[in-house]
């Protein structure tokens, strides 16, 4: 089947067994040249597994897919060439030091040393490590070591870079600069793909996205569009104390365009929060905490499943 | 076959030498220095005690030249082994290195090739080494023995391929004990201290089936000059051995890391 030049990853019908779980259940998506694509959904949705078949480390179960227009299941390790992959867990070389993690990697991608040098170089400086250049990896704090994963991802030059939570387990700070070094990617052209459980990060980073759950797509689009279509345009967060919650829900019916009653909080979805808070209070109710914000994906995983992102 | 093999394991052997600058250099130097103890405690003092054996061709051998090149065999086996074995254990279960090199545009046969060409690097400079001492207490009767450094490196391949197989079946260090369990005994009697007509023959038949007694009748047959179409046998032994092994090894690193 001939596809258009500027669709770098096809899949239809993809999914994944490992054993009797079906980890990835029958998904289609399209990943365009020069986008910031997401997979978002809770720990177990499949991202990972997704994550692998694209970079042909796995070999799907059913279904097609096409990357840079070849299968993976026959040329695997061309289209690892033109991959670069952070995985969920770093597996950096531990034995050799930081600088000499790019090179050997680039090596293994059978590049000249030539070029690799001065390559190494630059994309150390690039992720902000050329003080460590010549540290033993298990001397870099967390965040450094997701960096230096990053820029070893980038030593072949790849067309699609793949990110598997790039920034779980990190700390604002940390996730911040990495955000920033992702931006700067996306602006010179590199694709690329990244699953993650934050709403904020999917928000400020993906262009398009698919939302995730137990192997299924529930929804896709911008981010903008998913809240439009699935969420109202503000929510209003009333805490009343845990116990009070499910028993002041019944008093709020008639406010917005729909009620979400969660053990601690209760959440309104309407297109005039304030007025909302303001008329609820008016009526003699008095949340402990009350608080009005614009949606977000978060809402719209909650709406679409019922559950919340992060358990 | 290219799904498995991008023609790069030299880039693996590479990533091992950066690695070897970090590594315990004790460990590494006590690989030459084994074998030695063994033949000079052994060969030169028991040696004494024992006088000269009767060699393959009938003609009288000190018992130094007797038991040196089957010194040489058990180094090359053990420096496989610790290299395919405890190494590659490591690797697999707890460092994510292979993971990380599956992600590139390398196969599993490159990983396995180039982790078992590592291993015969640091075995020929063992074998090298061993060899240079052997010759200089004359030790070495035969100019076949010159062939002995090439078959000690054939026997550490046989060892490679099928150590490093088996260890991606092991998932505790306590399997992994089970192999030094089993070659300390194939040390001791593989024909290694004294000739194999010492036993029965129902036992000489289960020592033949053994590796060991391949590799060190194999150089044994070399330095003391026994040039015979034995030596064929010893050496497709071996053949099978690093077939059966890269096969095995390529098929498991498929298997583990590219489910
Ligand atoms: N190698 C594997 N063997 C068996 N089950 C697996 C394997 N990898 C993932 N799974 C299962 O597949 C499901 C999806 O996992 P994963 O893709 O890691 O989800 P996510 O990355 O979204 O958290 C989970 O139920 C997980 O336990
Ligand atoms: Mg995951």
């Amino acid at each position: 089947m001939e596809k258009p030049i500027d669709i770098v990853i096809h899949a239809r019908g993809l999914t994944k067994d490992f054993g009797q779980l079906r980890a990835v259940d029958s998904v289609d998506f399209e990943v365009r040249k020069g986008e910031a694509f997401g997979l978002l959904g809770p720990n177990g949705a499949g991202k990972s597994t997704t994550m692998r078949m694209i970079a042909s480390v796995s070999k799907r179960t059913g279904g097609e897919l096409s990357i840079l227009g070849l299968d993976p299941n026959e040329y695997g390790p061309d289209i690892r060439g033109h991959l670069g992959v952070v995985p969920q867990q770093d597996n950096l070389d531990l034995e050799i030091k930081v600088r000499e993690n790019l090179i050997v990697y680039g090596r293994y991608f059978g590049l000249p040393m030539k070029f690799l040098r001065p390559k190494a170089d630059e994309l150390i400086e690039f992720v902000q490590l050329t003080e460590k250049a010549k540290a033993k990896v298990d001397t870099l704090s967390g965040g450094m070591k997701r960096r230096l994963t990053i820029a070893r991802a980038l030593i072949n030059e790849p067309d699609i870079l793949l990110l598997d939570e790039p920034t779980t387990g990190l700390d604002p700070q940390a996730r911040h600069v990495l955000w920033d070094r992702l931006f700067r990617l996306k602006e010179s052209g590199v694709t690329l793909v990244i699953t993650t459980h934050y709403m904020d990060e999917a928000e400020q980073l993906c262009d398009r996205l698919i939302v995730m759950d137990k192997g299924r797509i529930m929804a896709a689009g911008t981010p903008a569009s998913l809240i439009q279509e699935f969420s109202s345009r503000e929510v209003v967060e009333l805490r009343f104390g845990s116990d009070k919650n499910a028993r002041l829900a019944e008093q709020l019916r008639g406010f917005g365009e729909r009620i979400e009653v969660l053990p601690d909080r209760i959440l309104i979805y309407t297109d005039t929060g304030e007025e909302d808070l303001a008329r609820i209070v008016e009526r003699g109710l008095r949340p402990v905490t009350s608080l009005v914000r614009r949606s977000s994906l978060e809402d719209v995983f909650l709406r679409l499943t019922g559950r919340s992102l992060i358990e | 076959m290219r799904q498995i093999y991008a023609g790069r394991p030299h880039t693996v052997v590479l990533r091992a030498l950066y690695a070897l600058k970090t590594s315990a250099w004790f460990i590494v130097v006590s690989g030459f220095f084994e074998p030695v103890f063994y033949l000079l405690a052994f060969g030169l003092g028991l040696g004494t005690l024992v006088g000269s054996v009767t060699g393959p061709l009938g003609q009288p051998v000190s018992y130094a030249a007797f038991i040196a090149p089957a010194l040489l065999a058990t180094s090359a086996m053990n420096g496989a082994i610790y290299d395919s074995t405890w190494n590659v254990f490591f690797k697999m279960r707890f460092a994510r290195l292979y993971e990380g090199m599956i992600a590139t545009s390398l196969g599993t046969l490159d990983i396995a090739l180039g982790e078992i060409m590592y291993a015969l690097l640091r075995g020929l400079v063992y074998a090298l080494a061993f060899m240079a001492v052997m010759l200089s207490l004359g030790l070495v009767p035969s100019v076949w023995g010159i062939l002995a450094v090439p078959a000690a490196l054939l026997i550490a391949f046989g060892f490679s391929a099928c150590g490093m197989a088996l260890t991606s079946y092991m998932t505790t260090f306590q399997q992994m004990d089970w192999i030094n369990f089993f070659m300390l005994p194939m040390f001791l009697f593989s024909a290694t201290f004294y000739p194999i007509t010492v036993y029965p023959e129902y036992i000489r038949w289960i020592i033949k089936l053994f590796p060991l007694w391949h590799g060190i009748e194999l150089i044994r047959g070399l330095t003391l000059g026994q040039f015979d179409v034995s030596i064929l046998w010893h050496v497709l032994y071996f053949v099978v051995m690093i077939a059966v092994g890269l096969i095995a090894t390529t098929r498991r690193l498929t298997n583990l890391f590219m489910k």
